[in-house]
């Protein structure tokens, strides 16, 4: 890690380091309450470790010039570890509160392990926790590739991967911490907020810099994705966010935004969080590994500019879905779900745009399971992005809102197709990023495959059933005109539904610590032959040739 | 149209601003005419603000995370108005930095649970829910009451408050403490100002039935009690639509 680093840019880690380590400790002096001193400590540490870790290798011998002929990797190697680890731990806080649900009482009788707590660390630790670092990994990953320019410089992708680290962990002991703002997606307390602007402004920049260096005239499609998603998660990051804290000493915040505008804007940033994050951003990710996989390139040009924009520009109207017949104003809502019907014609171009790029290739689809699960994802793409446009109409949302129908229909997109999208990118980028002919086995990919799938579907069914059971008998009348379930009714008839849903996450989580058996196995084998690597590398400055893109 | 685009994609800053420019206009018409628009908020000129031991509590559920499973907002659907009450005007969640409207019913929306049940039926079921509800999947609260309540800083939290929006007093930050205290200590010299400063109608009462200890549970329930109680306006016929 430390070696790849120039002797200037081991001093300027050092300097960050020590300023990391002085904000840490700046945090435990002011705090006034327990959690902000925690959170001091956890940065003071992560600083000084960062530091001696810097300072142990700062006479070790400096990179050759020799490093700018090949990419730079070594970020992309340590987030997909980074991902993996996240996802484990993620994973069984989800299944553990989903057996909570069933059985009340799996729980000890401590605040951190309540269904309340717990349950951001199982959002944030597969969003930002797996998605994130995935997503960091393979930009970097792709970004390189597919302008054939190296990333500007050793430390700024250090620092965005490890800052954004940071921010997740600070993040997950906050909520075990009771540490939450209660927006949702959007937990984390204002310093944690803060120092993601910064790791994120930082990460904007990369791609700028790397970009504007780029030896291919054109900005290739994952690009354009892999940019919205920087740029407006940032937007949506800072807008939501906005609050005063109660003393520079409290973790605690007060929303800038009240009642129905705070409704607003926090659904505005919970769909676009959606939208850019874990769709945009992994669009960006699919259109590079799918056709890449594939060996064939990308079925329409003109599909992906019109997927694009419509997606960019449509999404940021649908927020509004999440409130009808609220007190939010009607004229709101309603454009929000006149919108959300809309998207279904961008995304669909997006899916169809994917599956039609199989053509010719399906067999390899049927004998390569890493490319099924990018095939599948592509599927539950299409089928959650209809879903989504079909609950987000008011009448629609008056029986799914506010049931499990909800929590099923995140989970088609999250299960089916993030996870899937992610583990096919895993598992096509794994070899080539330690330079290995293949995975260490085809078999467990398979294994992981199955197990994944059928995790899904049990998952998503389970959840259909007792969302739209729940919504049915919350508005059931009887013949004398009076309601005829009392809400604890719904509560019971939900239980063998929970246990399903437990199962089928338990099924997910299987299949995702044969995942990273297969990944460690396969970093632990050994090298490919060197020929064999002589042509992934960036095309040396000067030397303006235009290179072939996986398409277009 | 295409040709246009074979074009962009070729200019790096250009393709940002366009992607900024596409992305900023949805969120623009629909959130800025919410805070000019005056309708959009409805008059309460009587509603009050929370006490000092309603914020505490207030953030208790927050901290806890209640949110995830109960919501904060009756939609104007019939069954919802049968089985919790009036549907929520904007003008309840006024003051509440942020909203807690919620997106989930694992358990019943809570907008009107103020004076529903009684503070011991509270008490017991948040020290363990299936004592009073015996099919509850809720998990169950009991140390909040052992947990003494941290109420030195309330004015700081109430003057953050107020920095936005919130309309507290010089008088309610400088005696939040005392406030919180006598809240839950009828009996006390300091139950007075509570009234004085929020109103008649403000609940005091020692909440979690031990007066002279402030814990967490007193707060919570002190929050639980008031939950559609800051104003009468979705109990009037038709409420008054802005001005």
């Amino acid at each position: 890690m430390i070696a790849q680093l120039t002797k200037y840019e081991r001093q300027l880690a050092l300097i960050i380091l020590v300023a990391v380590s002085v904000c840490g400790l700046a945090m435990v002096a002011v705090a006034q309450d327990n959690v902000l001193g925690v959170h001091g400590a956890i940065v003071l540490l992560a600083g000084i470790l960062g530091a001696f870790g810097v300072i142990s290798s700062y006479y070790d011998p400096e990179p050759g010039d020799d490093r700018l002929e090949r990419y730079f990797d070594d970020p992309s190697r340590m987030g997909i570890i980074l991902a993996m680890v996240w996802l484990v731990p993620a994973l069984f806080v989800g299944d553990w509160i989903a057996w909570q649900l069933a059985y009340p009482d799996l729980t000890f009788d401590a605040a951190w392990s309540s269904f309340g707590r717990l349950r951001p660390v199982h959002t944030s630790g597969v969003i930002f926790g797996f998605g994130g670092n995935a997503l960091i990994a393979t930009s970097f990953y792709v970004l390189q590739r597919t302008t054939r320019a190296r990333l500007p410089d050793q430390l700024s992708p250090w620092f965005v991967l490890l800052g954004y680290n940071l921010f997740c962990v600070i993040a997950a002991t906050g909520y075990l911490m009771g540490v939450t703002q209660s927006k949702e997606y959007a937990e984390p307390e204002w310093y944690a907020d803060i120092w993601l602007v910064i790791v994120w402004v930082t990460y904007f920049i990369i791609y700028l810099r790397t970009l504007v260096r780029r030896k291919e005239p054109h900005i290739y499609v994952s690009n354009w994705y892999y940019m919205a998603f920087i740029l407006v998660v940032a937007i949506l990051h800072i807008v939501n966010n906005l609050a005063i804290p109660v003393s520079l000493g409290h973790a605690k915040s007060y929303s800038a935004f009240s009642g129905v505008q705070d409704a607003m804007t926090q659904w505005w940033y919970g769909h676009n969080a959606v939208a850019f994050f874990l769709t945009a951003g992994f669009l960006g990710m699919m259109y590079y590994y799918l056709p890449v996989r594939a060996g064939r390139p990308i079925f329409s040009y003109r599909l992906s500019i019109i997927s694009f924009w419509g997606i960019t520009f449509m999404y940021m109207w649908a927020g509004s879905h999440h409130l009808h017949y609220t007190a939010l104003p009607q004229w709101v809502q309603t454009l929000g779900m006149t919108f959300s019907v809309m998207l279904l014609v961008p995304s669909w171009a997006s899916a169809g745009n994917a599956l039609l790029t199989l053509n010719g290739a399906w067999h390899k689809v049927r004998d390569d399971a890493t490319l099924r699960f990018m095939m599948v994802a592509a599927v539950f793409y299409g089928l959650v992005t209809f879903e989504g446009s079909f609950m987000a109409i008011r009448s629609v949302n008056s029986l799914s809102h506010y049931t499990d129908w909800t929590v099923g229909h995140v989970h088609v997109g999250a299960l089916g197709w993030v996870a899937m999208i992610t583990f096919g990118a895993i598992y096509a980028s794994v070899p080539w990023l330690w330079k290995r002919e293949r995975m260490y086995s085809a078999r467990l990919v398979e294994v992981h495959f199955w197990l994944a799938l059928a995790g899904t579907v049990i998952y998503v069914f389970a959840m259909w059933n007792s969302g739209i059971i729940q919504g049915l008998m919350w508005r059931t009348y009887n013949e004398s005109g009076t309601l005829a379930y009392s809400f604890v009714e719904s509560v019971v008839a939900m239980h063998p539904y929970y246990i399903a849903r437990a199962i089928g996450g338990l099924f997910f989580l299987i299949g995702a610590l044969v995942a990273c058996y297969n990944i460690w196995m396969t970093i632990r084998t050994a090298d490919q032959p060197a020929d064999q690597r002589l042509a992934d590398r960036p095309v040396p400055a000067l030397a303006g040739a235009t290179a072939p893109q996986p398409a277009e | 149209m295409f040709n246009l685009h074979y074009r962009l994609e070729r200019k790096t800053i250009g393709f940002l601003l366009a992607i900024i420019v596409a992305a900023s206009i949805g969120g623009a018409v629909e959130i800025i005419p919410l805070f000019t628009i005056h309708q959009t908020v409805e008059d309460a000129p009587n509603m009050r603000v929370y006490t000092p031991l309603e914020i505490a509590g207030r953030n208790i559920y927050i901290r806890e995370g209640c949110y995830a499973c109960h919501s904060q907002m009756i939609r104007t659907l019939r069954d919802e108005v049968e089985r919790y009450g009036p549907y929520s005007l904007a003008v309840e969640s006024k003051y509440d930095h942020p909203m807690l409207w919620g997106s989930k019913r694992t358990g019943p929306d809570l907008a009107r649970m103020g004076n529903k049940y009684s503070d011991e039926w509270h008490v017991r079921h948040l020290n363990n829910p299936r004592d009073v509800v015996p099919q509850s999947v809720m998990p169950h609260y009991s140390w909040l009451g052992r947990t003494e309540l941290r109420s030195d800083d309330l004015g700081a939290h109430l003057a953050a408050l107020r920095k936005v929006g919130v309309p507290y007093t010089d008088e309610m930050i400088a005696n939040a403490r005392l406030d919180a205290y006598g809240q839950a200590a009828p009996d006390t010299p300091y139950a007075e100002g509570v009234t004085k400063r929020y109103g008649a109608a403000t609940n005091v009462r020692a909440f979690d039935g031990k007066p002279g200890n402030l814990t967490e549970l007193d707060a919570l329930v002190a929050y639980l009690q008031i939950l559609g109680k800051l104003t009468d306006a979705a109990h009037k016929p038709v409420a008054a639509a802005g001005g």
